[in-house]
């Protein structure tokens, strides 16, 4: 965007949305908004704190476990839904289902079936992101060119080679969209996890700073993770961009 | 099975048919591809020339009927026969000389032989020094040099090649046209290769098969002999070349709409 000629760098909006909460912060309008500089003040205070450390660890380890299981398990089903009609017809209409459904909702169930701990918090997380990562990676196998694939089986392409050589990658863009919402899907999951299944990590925390009306603390917490989150979200659609040159051309 | 050997002949179609649910693509079409030679299939859009060509490939399944390849019946791809795509079928993420390797990459050939194979039918097809170039960054001619080059490097005895020339620009085509000319005398491989384009036909073939649709079958089957020995800038004057030319459109028209 430009402005008065100058070129202004990207998210300079962010610096005036911040400007006005300083403002409304200091002028104590609502107690549930305190000043962004206070917020940040509370941040560098719980940061060495033995809890938030816990908490970030906690967190990012049910986060990756699920965001791993999502992606390793998505992605090789959504290339053979892409490939194969059988299994396409199989699990599309589920995977359509979950991708809709409120899964909270099925959150409960699941710690009927897995227990309060971690096993149902990563399994929340995997439930959040896979869909979406099958969805893509499906969706990427489907565009391929009709020929790259005639190309591989007229050099004699056993259906191993066809997959990691061909489809795998000429379906990389889409894929890399696929995991990239889907993480951002996980991050959702993961703190719903925390607060509905076993009060841990971050869900921990927001439960413990907003139950005392810790509201700096609770604030500094969602800027953590709101930060996390948008740093590997635009570090996943780097990766997107990088590969996207192609996709124009399979 | 040996006859077919000894008549010189590489590729057999035989009573090939394929049908799409309802529609017949191909009805009961036999023809021979003589070894060493190039023959072209030429016919209007819908004729099934395409359908043929993938069949021999074994890339489709004939409804009924066979294709011999050097006395076998074939009916899946194999290393007898390479592909030539008419978008060139190249992976983008892969460098030119990786795109040429591929087919020995497939066959197992370990990566400091096939690449040295790749080098050199790389240089063969004029692209020495775009190596480790990225198809998005070459022209469309170059692609389909690289697409050349990939199925000479599997050193296939029959060449299949679909409309290769019809998606580069008209300059870089005549160019392909008189390379391919000295490929197919140089190369001991039998060609066999799709086009639309009458001149083009004529021009490069040593045997032209005319296809004509609904029901598709071979109408007629043409020899250029006369001017195959002359050089590449003087066939295209030649009375005979022209001759050809005009009959083979005066046959094809009725079938444009």
């Amino acid at each position: 965007m430009k402005l008065f000629g100058y070129k202004l760098p990207g998210m300079s909006s962010l610096l005036i949305w911040g400007a006005l909460w300083e403002i409304v912060g200091r002028s104590k309008i609502t107690y549930f908004l305190p000043s962004v500089t206070e917020i940040f003040n509370t941040f560098l205070e719980i940061l060495p704190t033995e809890a938030f450390i816990q908490a970030v660890s906690e967190t990012g380890y049910a986060l990756m476990s699920g965001l791993f299981f999502a992606t390793f398990i998505g992605i090789p089903l959504g290339i053979l839904m892409g490939k194969n009609r059988i299994v396409d017809e199989i699990l599309l209409p589920w995977v359509n289902i979950f991708l809709s459904a409120p899964l909270t909702a099925l959150v409960p169930v699941l710690m009927v079936l897995f227990g309060f701990g971690m096993k149902s918090i990563i399994i929340t997380t995997t439930l959040f992101a896979i869909w979406i990562i099958m969805l893509n990676a499906r969706a990427g196998v489907l565009q391929i060119n009709r020929s790259l694939v005639d190309m591989a089986s007229s050099f004699g392409a056993k259906p191993w080679d066809a997959f990691f050589k061909i489809y795998f990658w000429a379906a990389l863009p889409e894929i890399l969209g696929g995991v990239r919402i889907g993480f951002i899907r996980a991050v959702k999951g993961v703190i719903i996890g925390q607060l509905l299944i076993s009060v841990v990590g971050f869900g921990a925390l927001f439960e413990i700073y907003s139950s005392n009306f810790l509201m700096s603390h609770f604030w500094a917490v969602i800027f953590v993770l709101f930060t996390l989150a948008f740093i590997l979200s635009e570090f996943l659609a780097f990766l997107e961009r990088k590969v996207s040159y192609y996709a124009s051309n399979r | 099975m040996n006859d077919s050997i000894t008549n010189n002949i590489a590729v057999s179609v035989k009573n090939v048919s394929k049908n799409y649910g309802e529609t017949e693509a191909l009805k009961d079409m036999s023809l021979d591809f003589p070894k060493g030679q190039l023959t072209s299939l030429l016919g209007p859009s819908g004729c099934g020339k395409t359908t043929l060509l993938k069949i021999i490939a074994g890339l489709l399944p004939a409804t009924s009927g066979e294709v011999i390849v050097n006395g076998v019946k074939v009916t899946t791809p194999g290393p007898d026969r390479a592909f030539v795509f008419q978008d060139f079928a190249l992976m983008p993420w892969a460098s030119v000389i990786r795109n040429v390797a591929f087919g020995l990459e497939l066959r197992g050939v370990n990566k400091t032989e096939r690449e040295s194979i790749a080098h050199k039918y790389i240089g063969d097809v004029g692209l020495k020094g775009f190596e480790h170039s990225y198809p998005h960054e070459l022209s469309g001619g170059m692609r389909q040099r690289v697409g050349l080059a990939r199925a000479l490097a599997v050193n296939a005895d029959v060449l299949l090649m679909d409309e290769p020339f019809s998606a580069v620009d008209e300059q870089t085509r005549r160019k392909f046209q008189e390379d391919l000319l000295n490929l197919v005398k140089v190369e001991k491989k039998t060609f066999i290769f799709v086009t639309h384009s009458i001149e083009e036909a004529v021009y490069v073939s040593d045997q032209i098969a005319i296809l004509l649709p609904r029901p598709s079958r071979v109408s007629e089957i043409i020899k250029p002999s006369g001017f195959k020995h002359k050089d590449a800038d003087s066939i295209r004057k030649d009375s005979e070349y022209l001759d050809i030319v005009d009959r083979i459109w005066k046959s094809l028209r009725t079938y444009v709409q």
